[in-house]
């Protein structure tokens, strides 16, 4: 390895007096076109909704209320858990989370069986892999959505071979939705494994076939804790993505299958949005994203030690 | 002595990989075949043709089309280039700028369009643009797209300079080269592999998008996933199927451009 290139000889390339300057773009534009609207964002969802979409600049918590309490029909009963927008929360975390163990179940062994290739051949491999992730998420949705019609090519397949005797009706259900993130996001599941298992010492494996370790014994025991940081890395590339997806759940679910991104997407369209409870969905995503971020950072830290 | 089991070899693992890599393929190669099919129905197989290729440029809604393409690839074109300028500075900074004030923060800040989810980036957008009162429309896209293209094109221009000792420009440097010299005539040229993919990246990023692009692009303003998105509501027509596989035939070129780059990087490393 080279010697670490921060600090060491900064002072005599002579970038160190420039490293300010050079970073203002950065700061300006992430920070005026990112920084700014989410905290915007956060002050609006404590906003008054205006009904012809938008805010009135009056502070008020209604949309959080909405989210979390309902008071009745008329709005005069005692005050009670709302269940309608937590089941959705669940319903995502829960697609989200049925994704992510698709992806893991598919990815792993991928990306194991990748990163024992000669390598010379795994770069053409992670090419293959890395392919279909360039392709724009809204044809791979598309012809997902093409592929998987009741009339569609799979069941027309399916139907000619004789497996089936009906249609199997995927489209407009949960499995849809559940199969649409599983191929929106398996690249970034294979990717993150694929290194750690490259980096992986396969003596250890070795060592564990001369105590008498069966394959998979040592793949539990010895493989797993060793490559499990690439592993979380993969189900947090896939979970977090999925949760707050737009296009499957739209493109590939039905009516019941309602998930956050919708939600949120339906309170800014026309004037039937209601932007403050839109603000109020969107800042409870972002938390638990957060919490889900902050959660790999200390688990990847606890590993490091 | 009995043959030693291979401990890197599993049963099925071989199979998984294929059918991995099935799952990726056969639905861009069904749409792919389909949108050659001669019919109007996109059920039926009635033969090779190339008539929704020539709808979707001489069809009545080409013109739809063409100019949403113009609006995406000219986007795509400038917001990747401006955000890989603005990713390279922000390299030369973090990378050989030492431990200047700010640099943790200035990581988070980077890192921080990977980590918002895209529809409250969208959302926050709108309530943005909207509050100060911008119209939306084609600039507001195109910041978008540029502030979202900053990590993807950080991301390998950063691999790429970390892999890059200090020796080359130190070396230009005792040989009395500016510091501009030194970074125009060794760092530049040696970084060129990272750059490029990272321009790709963001172009192919840029292009990709929907949901951020759907809510700042103002009436009346299309890009091609844009317009895609709102065909495909009323049904899937072979004409968008054409210009899917249009699409994703750039994106393959785009990924096989980036590809190369990266091979002949590795070589003059």
């Amino acid at each position: 390895m080279a010697a670490a290139p921060h600090a060491s000889g900064s002072l005599a390339t002579g970038w160190r007096s420039l490293a300010v300057p050079l970073m203002l773009p950065t700061w300006l534009v992430i920070g005026t076109f990112l920084l700014v609207p989410v905290v915007l964002m956060g002050v609006y969802s404590v906003l008054t909704k205006d009904f012809r979409g938008g805010v009135v600049w009056e502070f008020s918590l209604a949309a959080y209320d909405q989210f979390f309490v309902t008071r009745g029909l008329f709005g005069d009963e005692p005050p009670q858990i709302e269940w309608t927008y937590i089941a959705i929360f669940w319903r995502s975390i829960w697609q989200a989370a049925l994704a992510t163990l698709l992806c893991l179940l598919i990815g792993f062994p991928t990306a194991w069986f990748i990163a024992t290739r000669s390598p010379r051949h795994r770069a053409l491999w992670v090419f293959l892999i890395t392919v279909p992730y360039w392709v724009n998420l809204l044809i791979r949705t598309v012809s997902l959505r093409f592929l998987l019609r009741d009339q569609g090519p799979l069941n027309e397949g399916l139907l000619a071979i004789g497996v089936i005797d009906a249609p199997l009706r995927i489209i407009n259900t949960d499995v849809a939705v559940q199969l649409g993130l599983f191929y929106s996001y398996l690249p970034f599941m294979v990717l993150p494994i694929y290194a750690a298992v490259e980096r992986y010492n396969f003596a250890l494996s070795e060592a564990a076939r001369d105590l008498y370790a069966g394959p998979w014994t040592t793949l539990r025991e010895i493989v797993l804790p060793v490559v499990k940081p690439g592993i979380v890395a993969g189900c947090i590339l896939v979970f977090v993505p999925s949760l707050g997806a737009f296009l499957a759940p739209d493109l590939l679910g039905g009516a019941k299958t309602y998930m956050i991104g919708s939600l949120i997407d339906e309170q800014f369209r026309g004037s039937m949005g209601n932007w403050p409870f839109g603000g109020a969905v969107a800042m409870i995503l972002m938390s638990l994203v957060l919490l889900v971020l902050l959660w790999q950072a200390r688990a990847a830290g606890r590993g490091r030690r | 002595m009995a043959a030693r089991t291979d401990m890197r070899r599993y049963a099925g693992f071989g199979l998984t990989t294929a059918l991995c890599l099935t799952i990726l393929y056969v639905p861009l190669a069904v749409i792919a075949v389909y949108s050659f099919n001669d019919d109007r129905s996109i059920t039926n197989w009635a033969g090779f043709s190339l008539r929704w290729y020539a709808d979707v440029f001489t069809g009545p809604e080409a013109p739809i089309f063409r100019a949403a393409a113009w609006n995406s690839l000219s986007i795509a074109a400038l917001a990747s280039t401006a955000a890989t300028v603005i990713a390279l500075a922000a390299a030369v900074a973090m990378i050989r700028g030492g431990r200047f004030h700010g640099r943790q923060a200035s990581y988070a800040l980077i890192s921080l369009p990977l980590m918002v989810p895209e529809i409250v980036t969208a959302v926050a957008t709108l309530v943005f643009f909207t509050a100060i009162g911008v119209r939306t429309g084609y600039g507001t896209i195109l910041v978008a797209h540029i502030t979202f293209c900053i990590p993807f094109a950080y991301l390998p221009i950063a691999a790429r300079m970390q892999g890059i000792e200090e020796s080359y420009e130190l070396a230009a440097r005792d040989l009395y080269a500016s510091r501009w010299q030194a970074f125009r005539l060794i760092l530049l040229p040696l970084m060129m592999p990272g750059i490029i993919s990272g321009w790709l990246l963001a172009f192919i990023i840029s292009l990709d998008d929907f949901i951020i692009t759907n809510f700042v692009k103002g009436a009346g303003m299309e890009t091609l996933p844009t317009a895609i998105f709102g065909s495909v509501k009323q049904g899937i027509k072979p004409n968008i199927m054409a210009i899917s596989t249009l699409m994703l035939m750039v994106s393959v070129v785009f990924v096989t451009l980036s590809y190369l780059a990266n091979r002949i990087g590795q070589k003059t490393r």
